[in-house]
């Protein structure tokens, strides 16, 4: 069975979806993130979408989920390289995912992620 | 009854030359075709090849139906006489009148031939009537079709035309919004920005409303939902060219517009975006000066 790869970035991890996310995939990957971020102390999770051409409520949940996970687990997330289509999608099915940050690519993503963890932000709350 | 096959046929067929000459003759008396910028020897051609048509096509059946293959030829000619016409500044009901028209000259030969023989006129009458009727309201379909194609090609260029998306600075992409925002424009609008915001890397988008008439409570979603959606994939959004009627109308209608930056003017909000982005316009002469 294919899994999402994790990968270590320094105290991040770099979540990269490559495939269409079907449920089975999305609740795997809840449960390998989960484990990796305690694993390796990780301070934030970096995931990207710029691959992901769908998407319906429930992906749109799970990605809410994991924000929260990772936030209990004092790991801030950043979804990264979301495609019009989805945003579309996200907005009209009124999901716009409060609590998570966004950014165009991986690089803008770190960037945030850097600064946020620099400013030494309490894994919280996103005003 | 057991009826003997129409007259009508060989009636038009026979009298082909007469029928023209005597429509051609009315069509121009009547003036009709003045309306427009028609040449009288291409309204001659015209007749005189839509009258052959019909009586060619008369021999093999009366009943017009458009998806006959019969009738394509016949068709194919009203179709292309419809959509000139059209283009030469015809009215639909004049276009139809080429058609009904015809009916006085072949009644007429219909009365001579058929003197003696009040039941058979009263058949071809009918016949060549329903005929001619349902020719012309076919020109008129046409036509109408042609207008509708011409509408919507009209829609789709505006709707592309009205959607600019302007890069202002690098990382800085400027939306300006003309004329009334419908969901179907939304929709197009939301697409591009998000587009252009993937193409060129952008962080910040500016949407300006300077010329959006009215702002009403779909209009306010619309704008939101456009947003929200910029912000899902890590742009932020400011709302420019606010006029006062609008800000009271926004306030009016109880639309919260507090999770959008908002600014009066589109100069406001550029500034705004430039010290988002960590720069700063400066005077060059007064740098020299110090």
């Amino acid at each position: 069975m294919d899994r999402v790869p994790i990968l270590r970035l320094g105290d991040c991890l770099l979540v990269t979806v490559q495939v269409d996310m079907h449920d089975e995939l999305a609740m795997s990957l809840q449960d390998d993130l989960t484990n990796k971020i305690v694993a390796t102390k990780a301070r934030g999770v970096l995931i990207d979408i710029s691959a992901l051409e769908m998407v319906d409520s429930f992906i749109g949940r799970m990605l809410g989920n994991i924000a929260s996970m990772s936030r209990i687990l004092d790991a801030q997330t950043v979804v990264v390289g979301m495609q019009p289509a989805v945003a579309i999608t996200l907005v009209e099915l009124g999901l716009s995912l409060p609590g998570i940050r966004t950014a165009l690519n991986v690089d803008a993503g770190l960037a945030l992620l850097r600064r946020a963890l620099d400013r030494g932000d309490e894994g919280g709350y996103v005003d | 009854m057991n009826r003997l096959a129409s007259r009508l046929p060989a009636i038009v067929e026979q009298h082909q030359r007469e029928i023209l000459a005597e429509w051609v003759r009315l069509q121009l008396e009547s003036g009709n075709w003045r309306a427009g910028r028609l040449q009288e020897s291409q309204l001659r051609d015209e007749s005189q090849k839509f009258i052959g048509l019909l009586a060619g096509t008369l021999q093999n059946t009366v009943q017009f139906d458009a998806r006959n293959a019969q009738w394509a030829e016949l068709r194919e000619f009203l179709s292309e006489l419809s959509r000139s016409r059209a283009t030469q500044g015809f009215s639909p009901s004049q276009v139809a009148t080429f058609v009904f028209s015809l009916k006085q000259p072949i009644f007429g030969r219909l009365r001579l031939a058929l003197a003696k023989e009040p039941e058979a006129l009263a058949d071809a009458m009918w016949e060549i009537n329903t005929l001619l009727d349902a020719l012309g309201l076919y020109t008129t379909e046409v036509y109408q079709q042609a207008r509708e194609a011409v509408i919507s090609r009209q829609q789709e260029e505006l709707i592309e035309l009205s959607t600019p998306v302007v890069e202002l600075w690098p990382g800085i992409l400027a939306l300006p919004l003309i004329g009334t925002l419908d969901s179907e424009r939304t929709q197009v609008v939301m697409e591009t920005l998000l587009q252009r915001l993937v193409a060129t890397g952008s962080s910040i988008a500016v949407i300006d409303i300077t010329g959006v008439p009215t702002v009403d409570t779909l209009v306010a979603q619309h704008l939101l939902k456009t947003v929200s959606a910029a912000q899902l994939m890590g742009a932020d959004c400011i709302i420019s060219g606010i006029r006062p009627q609008i800000a009271q109308t926004i306030v009016h209608l109880g639309i919260d517009l507090s999770a959008v930056a908002t600014k009066a003017s589109l100069s406001d909000a550029f500034a705004l975006a430039l010290k988002r982005r960590g720069l700063a316009v400066t005077s060059s002469t007064a740098a020299a000066r110090g």
